[in-house]
């Protein structure tokens, strides 16, 4: 019992405005003004019981470090209390609509979780004999069965880590391609102006020079401009599909007539292919190479940043160039196929140490499996339900950038509506802070003056949608008839107001150093 | 389907706000031709329950590393992770949110990757550490890449100690940047051979310690020759807790540090996820890849973070940033900062030497065994033997008994012609019992 309150008045009483109080040691009620580990821990103290080394070092000599490490340590309350309190800092799907568009941050199941911990999958050793992991290279067979039927291509490499690692895969795939065709002399990438900036980023990572294509007025590739770019210099075509102004372009198939035309391949960015999943295949659009964010799409958890997964699916004419290591089946079971040698001369070479990112192919399998053929198809419609619902609801009182028609997963406003309001694009992401949603995606794509991109995903019920648009249109009117600090000073409400990122980058201080606080390492105990 | 929170009455009202008739009136965009009616050609959905036991059929077929006697490495360690760990990375605030992008709503993640850039640049003796990468093979390609930037050079010489998979990684990726990567040859003590390969068109040498067949090694010497060159070093490291017990990269001379973190923190997961490590010297930063937190302050004036130089990074400069990486390792590195909190450098200090003791423990009671040869000299947790006959059957042969014995050196390398080169590692989680019974089937087999 913390406190007998008979007779005792439970009722508030008295005190001032709440605005503007503080408390005197820094918090704010259950927000702790949390330190950093350097300035919590003791450097001999440590959160983990670990039996007595049986022997000594001294077989290893001068080889040995002789200065203290200098990382501190926490008992177990401690550090469970320090990474809670800093976990309540965090918005999080989980908390509430988190309309990042191009990031389809949906609800992410925890059976997904609770199956990637299971000991079979969880404490298997990458390079453990092949015979004892049959079971792992069943799931990853299975996982490259449902991407090529989902997507309609002939093959798939699993390895790549994430989006990016998957178009330098695709890259590296096409570019094999062409050398193998005596085509090598290819130098040249088109990359439409609203592309993500990965795209362009790893074209010219691969030696590439990128060049630009235009978009229409209704926010597509411009046809005639890449006809007119596409020479025998082009080796491949990146374009986003959806694209990044939540359009699907109409003239998909041509584009991939025209880049095989000119002896080109077509390569997908696959970031927004939970618009279309269970509905088209890219396979019947002409793409010969496509990345899929497994943790988009199929659910695997964002984490703060990371881990992704990134497969890409490949068409006949790439798939011999794949990298290794893949998985084929024979009558004696499943054999993983590691080295750029005899099936596999023509592989390209390897993206990383591994097979690719494991425990995400668990957790998008699981998913896949649980909503099946039907509900994979109803994901892509209530998807683009939503995104549709939203743009019907915020256009009477916000700009949508192309109003004409419908979108796809996600509604695409510019910043036309905030003329003469003093009030900008960050200004307004800022306020949403305050009403306790995660701002959109801003000035993204760049295509679009002060854009705003809105994806909700499938997995928002209406009455969240609603919230979420009757918040936005009462900021909307709030910015319309002046309360401009509202905006201006956002957010008031979260656990830090806006912070500096000039003085960040200007002066960057990227570790703790001794001195900053806490005191300095002792030296470590003698052996 | 338990996923998806709209009704047939929402729908319909949703519709009907939009203003059309049916949900195939939103994806008119959709050319006739790739319009698909039917649904494809998979099962239909599943509960919960049919889902896991598919599933656990599954990891059933597998044998766990815990299961009994395990002694793989080769880049990939079974170490024992505190249950506080998986709590905290399974809280949804960290699990379900996305890149900190808005810090006023992420100082969760950001000062955790603040105090993960901190202990990992204590723990490899440099100045700074981004915020982690894909891996340590990815890493290590991110390094040479990175070398080329800042020397304006061409040619990498990666040492024949170098993990095989991380060698035709960097060679894969930083070839296809128009890098000239020199591949040594493959050798136990291959480090004394880099020194003739360093000259003035050299923009790196990269050494592992301890390294693919766990040899440790002093690379003072290497930093002065490839610095004397105009070159940077860069130094690898496989298994992330020898760093409680050797000299640090930055002691010896490393001006980029990369590791895979996997052991502190992350469990073997088939392979990945794993957190990759990176730190420089503080003047490199500029040219260093991935992303950085970095300490500042907000408009009150009280301390916070933020994701910063982002003027490196592709979403910024497009096709002329320092890297194409998009995405980092986030919740990977939290784990690894979780556990090596816990631990602190006493903690590490101690964990590092039971694994040492461990592996000598195993090398006694290997080297005892008739026809069996201690290939590596000094080293952490983890060395090589040469085995009679094929590594690779010797392997598969002590299955029967149980044991699996390690990572045959062909696996990593077919036609380094070392197929009796068997490589096996010992942690905190192998036991005398684990020991004895690999020493006894190795016998039984030789004999």
């Amino acid at each position: 019992m913390t406190m007998l309150n008979v007779g005792r008045p439970t009722r508030p009483e008295g005190g001032s405005d709440a605005v503007g109080h503080t408390s005197l040691s820094g918090g704010r009620g259950l927000l702790q003004d949390e330190p950093l580990i350097f300035e919590l821990g003791g450097w001999q103290k440590t959160g983990v019981d670990l039996p007595a080394p049986g022997q000594d070092a001294s077989d290893l000599g001068d080889l040995v470090r002789s200065a203290p490490i200098g990382l501190p340590g926490l008992s177990e309350p401690e550090a469970m209390r320090h990474y809670v309190r800093l976990s309540q800092k965090n918005h999080a799907i989980d908390l509430a609509l988190y309309p990042l568009g191009s990031c389809t941050m949906k609800h992410n199941p925890r059976l997904n979780e609770k199956m990637a911990r299971l000991a079979g999958f969880g404490d298997l050793h990458p390079l453990a004999p092949q015979s004892t992991v049959q079971g792992a290279l069943a799931l990853m067979d299975r996982l490259a069965h449902w991407l090529k039927t989902l997507t309609g291509m002939p093959a798939v490499a699993l390895s790549p880590k994430a989006g990016a690692h998957g178009e330098l895969c695709g890259l590296l795939a096409i570019r094999a391609a062409h050398e193998a065709a005596g085509q090598g002399h290819r130098r040249t990438v088109l990359v439409p102006t609203s592309a993500h900036g990965t795209n362009p980023a790893t074209a010219a990572f691969v030696g590439y020079s990128v060049v630009e294509i235009a978009q229409t007025d209704d926010g597509r590739v411009d046809i005639a401009d890449l006809a007119a770019k596409l020479s025998p210099d082009v080796a491949a075509i990146m374009v986003t599909n959806p694209n990044t102004c939540g359009l699907f372009e109409r003239d998909v198939i041509e584009i991939g007539r025209l880049t095989h035309e000119a002896g080109a391949y077509f390569y997908c960015d696959g970031a927004n292919f939970n618009a279309i999943v269970g509905r088209v295949r890219p396979g019947d659009l002409g793409v010969d190479a496509m990345h899929i964010n497994l943790h988009k799409t199929f659910s695997t958890p964002h984490g703060g940043g990371g881990p992704g997964a990134g497969p890409v699916v490949l068409s006949a004419a790439l798939a011999p160039f794949a990298p290794a290591p893949w998985v084929v089946s024979s009558e004696n079971g499943f054999k993983l196929v590691e080295e750029a040698e005899d099936e596999a001369a023509q592989a390209f070479g390897r993206m990383s140490a591994f097979h690719g990112q494991m425990g995400m192919f668990v957790r998008a399998y699981a998913y896949m499996v649980s909503h099946g053929a039907d509900g994979l198809r109803q994901v892509a419609e209530d998807a683009v339900l939503n995104a549709n619902y939203i743009k019907a609801l915020l256009s009477p009182v916000m700009s949508p950038a192309f109003p004409e028609g419908p979108c796809m997963h996600e509604a695409l406003f510019d910043d036309s509506w905030l003329d003469d309001t003093g009030v900008t694009t960050l200004d307004f992401a800022k306020a949403m802070i305050d009403e306790g949603f995660h701002p959109m995606t801003m000035y993204f794509p760049l295509v679009v003056h002060g854009a705003m991109l809105i994806e909700p995903t499938e997995t928002e019920s209406k009455q969240e949608l609603d919230r979420f648009c009757e918040a936005l249109i009462a900021l909307a009117n709030a910015a319309k008839a002046g309360d401009v600090d509202r905006f201006k000073g956002a957010p008031y409400l979260a656990p830090l107001r806006r912070l500096d990122e000039t003085l960040a980058a200007r002066k960057p201080r990227l570790t703790w150093r001794p001195g900053d606080k806490g005191v300095a390492p002792a030296p470590l105990a003698a052996e | 389907m338990r996923y998806l929170p709209l009704t047939p009455a929402d729908r319909a009202e949703m519709l009907a706000t939009i203003g059309v008739a049916t949900i195939d009136d939103l994806f008119v965009d959709v050319p006739q031709a790739a319009r698909r009616r039917d649904l494809f050609d998979l099962p239909l959905h599943a509960g919960e329950l049919e889902v896991e036991r598919e599933l656990s059929a599954l990891a059933a077929m597998n044998r766990p590393a815990g299961a009994g006697p395990f002694f793989c490495g080769a880049g990939a360690y079974r170490h024992h992770v505190p249950a506080t760990v998986d709590h905290i990375i399974q809280r949804s605030e960290f699990l379900t949110s996305y890149t900190p992008y808005q810090p006023e709503i992420a100082q969760g993640t950001l000062q955790v990757l603040f105090e993960f850039q901190s202990q990992v640049a204590a723990l490899t003796g440099l100045d700074v550490a981004n915020a982690s990468m894909y891996d340590g093979s990815t890493a290590c390609a991110e390094a040479v890449m990175m070398a080329q930037r800042v020397t304006r050079r061409k040619k990498a010489v990666l040492s024949g100690g170098l993990h095989p998979h991380y060698a035709a990684t960097t060679q894969t990726i930083a070839h296809a940047e128009g890098m000239d990567i020199v591949r040594q040859g493959v050798a136990i003590d291959a480090e004394a051979a880099v020194l003739e390969a360093i000259d003035a068109d050299t923009a790196c040498v990269v050494v592992q310690t301890p390294n693919v067949f766990g040899v440790v090694t002093d690379m003072t010497k290497i930093a002065e020759a490839a610095h004397a060159a105009g070159a940077l070093l860069i130094v690898v490291t496989t298994e992330t807790v020898s760093y409680g017990l050797l000299k640090s990269p930055g002691e010896m001379g490393a001006d980029i540090a990369v590791a895979e973190g996997q052991s502190i923190g992350n469990g073997l997961n088939f392979g990945g996820p794993y957190v990759g490590l990176f730190a420089c010297r503080e003047k490199l930063v500029r040219q260093m890849p991935g992303r950085l937190c970095g300490e500042t302050v907000d408009a009150d004036g009280r301390r916070g973070f933020v994701l910063t130089l982002s003027t490196r990074e592709q979403h910024i400069r497009r096709e002329k940033a320092t890297s194409n990486i998009c995405t980092n390792s986030g919740l990977c590195a939290l784990a690894f900062t979780i556990h090596l909190s816990l631990l602190g450098q006493t903690g590490l200090r101690e964990l590092a030497a039971i694994n040492h003791g461990k592996a000598r423990e195993l090398r006694d009671a290997l080297a005892a065994v008739p026809g069996v040869e201690v290939l590596t000299p000094r080293f952490f947790n983890e060395f090589a033997i040469r085995v009679k006959g094929d590594a690779a059957q010797v392997v598969e042969s002590l299955l029967a008994d149980g044991v699996v014995a390690g990572v045959p050196f062909s696996r990593l390398d077919p036609a380094a012609g070392l197929d009796d080169v068997l490589l096996v590692a010992a942690t905190e989680t192998t036991t005398s019992d684990h020991i004895k019974a690999f020493a006894q089937a190795l016998a039984g087999r030789t004999a």
